[in-house]
């Protein structure tokens, strides 16, 4: 049959007239390079563009000047990666220096399904990087069991929207196992749960989700979400020399997309500090993650437009949270936007507003605003209108200003 | 027994708010065997094992593991061999020609359309697409045996059993483009297909959460089907592949399943793959049918690429499932996952190109009944060249018309998350809505059917009383 059968590229070829531009939408990979497309006369959707923007290091100088960094790697060499090899970098590095660390999860073992574990099974084996059956609940639950007898697991979840079925594993048992163990001292820290999280623009209610905010109603664990090849490099060796369980969260979108000057060692990043990516005087805004580069394209737009000067914060940890960098920031600032992709009833951005209003309510010149998801599901024709896009940051800048 | 049985049938009518003239006796005598626990106590000098956990259990003085690895593999069912011959000929096939030549020309239809829009997903032209290529008979073949009535639980890659039942080319085309005529209103990624009409439940992405769904349905029709006798009866069946059997969810399906005795085909597509992951890293038992046995369900190996062998397994699996009102059965359908696990992937970064293509020479369940039909005198290389050039023309036809329909009204982003439209999700259409009056070309409404119109729409809505 297969050779009586044309070849597919015959067949369409006669068969499916191509069109002349492809649809936004339409990459085969859900790591799209565009974000949030914009129509076709916008001015401000659809202007992230990540070989300029400021909010990547895009040379050595300014990887380098990062005061985070040890004073030798300050001295050292950097190589420009995209975020997926940043990933694999720290992994390799946890893999060399610590014989306890393993990397598992569904489809691993040849690299994964964003490739952030290619070429790790060959270099270190399947003793320590393999494959699991198809079981989140299985694979966390194994996890926390080799994290309390020692190891130092770290667990792939293959997409976010999929860490249901181990939820019970994670806010029962990883979350709660220091406390109940007692003076037993037994606990399962050394546990890291990687798994990709957010939007892409196609991947509809099972491939879009951004569920942090399930995460940071549990005491015990870090959340942790990176928003670019340096930080999850440093912050993801730190989740695995944390002696608290982590949840990892990778913003898939920027596993290709977001490309900087990263050190070439290893190092270190906090996982209790905030950081300030951009300095400002008039408002705040406070978020993690993809929405960063939203909100610096937001912000280029307002500071052009309205003159005004804003500064953007980085979460990092989502919990425990920096509290101190942001109460700082909107003491100065008197102003302050929560931008987030999950949906805004009980989300970060109102733990954020909550302990502004409680701290800093003095200062306060506007109503803290979230700039959110909506209370939907993320439905595949209408993520456009469902994520915070730059034109909902760039209006939220001038409403808070104009307050 | 039946006293009890009777007492529960009426304990359920009130709670359900049932009326029925029917008396509770005549429902006792026709009711199935309602699986009832036995009070067991040991005797001294009993030679079984009356633990109640496991009542039939003889006592031996052999230390005897069980060695899975060393009992024989679970034989696979075949009608027809891998040349198109039929191994019993007593029985023969169970098919009527015209049967069969529906049944081929479904499968055509199905491996010309995923050709087809597998390309178009490469063009860009859609997001996204998965092919069923070498599963075209378990799809095709299990639900040409089923009854259209009975309810239908999909994985993803079960588009033949959406065809057999009838869902036409432009039902596939508007849900792969998310148009105006999606039935799932524009919300789903590409193949999640769902049909009120036809009995199949709307496919979600999370693996194996329908399984336990499937049993629970099961259990609806189980009590449906005793109340009204004189309707056909109607089981519930539930597709999902090997990889997904690794969850909790299969586990927890089959064994509720089980003790509640539910009318319910559990249908395993064990195609060797799970994404990347081979069975070899999935499972150590003898596939997914050795599972059944510890669960107390009557399981049935088959080949995938005899489409007679899964007719006939699946009639059968029907009629046991309904035996006594009801009880699970489980059936592992045997394949080889020839495409690409979908268009995301490249499954050549994982297995050999010189596997796909010799399982491609190999067998195939289109072939082989191809084999069938010319042994038979049914087909010839004319009516295929007919056929497939009739079909390419339906399916194109069926493309371009669903490609160029517009995308559902925007009100659809937010209606059916709950039943109505809550105070909070007004608040969010309203920001929604001002932001695009105010940023009018920073977006593209006019390409969804109504424009902005659509959110007027759900602002007008009243509370229903
Ligand atoms: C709960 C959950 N975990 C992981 C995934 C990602 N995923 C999608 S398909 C798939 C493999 C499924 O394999 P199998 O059940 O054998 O079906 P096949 O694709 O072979 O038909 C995986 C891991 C998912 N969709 N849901
Ligand atoms: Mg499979």
């Amino acid at each position: 049959m297969a050779s009586k059968t044309p070849s597919m590229r015959v067949l369409s070829r006669y068969l499916l007239r191509p069109q002349a531009s492809l649809h936004p939408r339409c990459q085969h990979r859900a790591q799209s390079k565009q974000y949030s497309a914009g129509a076709a006369g916008a001015r401000l959707n659809g202007t992230v563009e990540y070989d300029t923007i400021p909010i990547l290091h895009h040379t050595a100088k300014s990887t380098l000047s990062n005061p985070e960094l040890p004073a030798d790697i300050r001295k050292g060499q950097t190589k420009r990666i995209n975020l997926y090899t940043a990933v694999n970098e720290a992994l390799r590095y946890a893999l060399q220096t610590d014989e306890r660390v393993l990397v598992f999860g569904e489809d691993i073992q040849f690299g994964g399904v964003f490739r952030c574990t290619m070429n790790l099974a060959a270099d270190f084996g399947t003793e320590r990087v393999f494959n699991t059956p198809l079981s989140e609940q299985g694979l966390v639950g194994f996890a926390i069991g080799a994290a309390a007898e020692g190891m130092k697991p770290v667990a792939e979840v293959q997409f976010a929207d999929y860490v249901f079925p181990a939820f019970d594993q994670i806010h029962n048992e990883a979350a709660k196992y220091r406390y109940r163990s007692g003076s037993t001292g037994v606990h399962c820290g050394g546990l890291v749960i990687r798994m990709p999280t957010g939007s892409v623009g196609h991947g509809a209610l099972y491939h879009t989700q951004s569920p942090e905010a399930l995460f940071t109603h549990t005491p015990g664990l870090r959340v942790v979400i990176p928003r670019s090849p340096v930080q999850a490099k440093g912050l993801l060796l730190s989740a695995i020399r944390s002696q608290d369980p982590v949840l990892f969260m990778e913003p898939k979108i920027l596993y290709r997309a977001a490309v900087e000057h990263v050190p070439v060692d290893a190092f270190y990043l906090p996982l209790d500090k905030a950081e300030v990516l951009k300095p400002g005087k008039d408002v705040t805004i406070v978020s993690y993650g993809t929405p960063l580069y939203t909100c610096s394209a937001a912000i280029a737009a307002a500071e052009r437009d309205f003159g005004c000067s804003v500064e953007l914060i980085d979460l990092r940890t989502i919990y425990p949270w920096d509290r101190e960098t942001v109460l700082e920031s909107v003491k100065k600032t008197g102003r302050a936007i929560v931008v987030h992709e999950s949906m805004m009833n009980a989300g970060v951005g109102a733990e954020v507003a909550a302990t502004i209003q409680e701290r800093a309510f003095l200062r306060l010149e506007a109503p803290v605003k979230r700039v959110t998801g909506w209370a939907t599901h993320t439905g595949l024709m209408y993520e456009q209108f469902i994520i915070p896009d730059v034109t909902r940051v760039y209006d939220a800048i001038k409403k808070t200003i104009d307050y | 027994m039946s006293f009890r049985y009777t007492s529960r049938i009426l304990r359920l009518q009130r709670g359900l708010g049932v009326q029925t003239s029917r008396n509770g006796c005549r429902v006792a005598t026709n009711a199935p065997v309602w699986q009832h626990c036995r009070a067991v106590a040991s005797t001294a000098n009993a030679e079984k094992v009356l633990f109640p956990g496991a009542l039939n259990s003889e006592f031996t003085s052999t230390l005897d593991f069980l060695q899975p690895s060393q009992t024989q593999a679970i034989s696979t069912y075949r009608v027809m061999n891998q040349y198109g011959e039929i191994i019993d000929k007593d029985i023969g096939v169970e098919t009527t020609d015209e049967e069969a030549l529906d049944l081929y020309k479904n499968m055509v239809k199905l491996s010309i359309m995923d050709l087809l829009m597998f390309e178009a997903q490469r063009q860009g032209r859609l997001s996204f697409y998965m092919v069923s290529a070498g599963e075209e008979g378990i799809a095709i073949g299990s639900a040409s045996a089923l009854s259209p009535a009975d309810v239908i639980f999909c994985q993803y890659r079960e588009t033949g059993v959406y065809m057999q039942r009838g869902f036409t080319l432009s039902q596939f085309m508007n849900q792969l483009f998310a148009n105006a005529k999606d039935h799932g209103l524009g919300r789903n990624m590409p193949v999640h297909y769902g049909s009120k009409e036809l009995n199949i439940h709307t496919i979600s992405s999370t693996l194996a959460t329908q399984i336990p769904h499937a049993a629970g349905a099961a259990y609806a029709l189980k009590m449906q089907n005793m109340w009204s006798p004189e309707t056909e009866p109607r089981i519930a069946v539930c597709y999902f592949g090997e990889g997904a059997a690794s969850e909790g969810d299969f586990h927890a399906a089959l064994n509720i399943a089980a003790t509640r005795q539910v009318p319910c085909i559990f249908i395993c597509r064990n195609n060797g793959y799970a994404i990347s992951t081979p069975t070899s890293d999935q499972y150590r038992g003898d596939g997914i049918a050795s599972r059944g046995a510890g669960y107390g369900i009557a399981t049935l190996r088959v080949d995938g690429n005899d489409i007679f062998a899964v007719r006939r397994a699946t009639k059968e699996a029907r009629r046991l499932a309904l035996h006594d009102g009801g009880r699970p059965v489980l059936i592992e359908m045997m394949a080889y996952r020839v495409g690409h696990h979908s268009t995301s992937d490249d499954s050549f970064a994982y297995r050999q190109r010189v596997e796909v293509e010799d399982w491609k020479r190999r067998d195939n369940p289109i072939t082989r009944l191809r084999k069938w039909l010319e042994d038979n005198a049914l087909w010839d290389e004319d009516k295929e060249k007919a056929l497939r050039s009739v079909t390419r023309k339906e399916v194109l036809r069926a493309f371009e018309i669903a490609e160029k329909e517009k995308k559902p009204s925007i009100k659809n982003a937010f209606e059916g998350v709950w039943e109505e439209l809550t105070e909070e999700q007004k608040m969010h259409v309203e920001e929604l809505k001002d932001i695009l009056t105010r940023y009018p070309k920073e977006y593209d409404v006019e390409q969804y059917e109504g424009g902005i119109s659509g959110l007027d729409e759900l602002l007008a809505q009243k509370k229903q009383t």
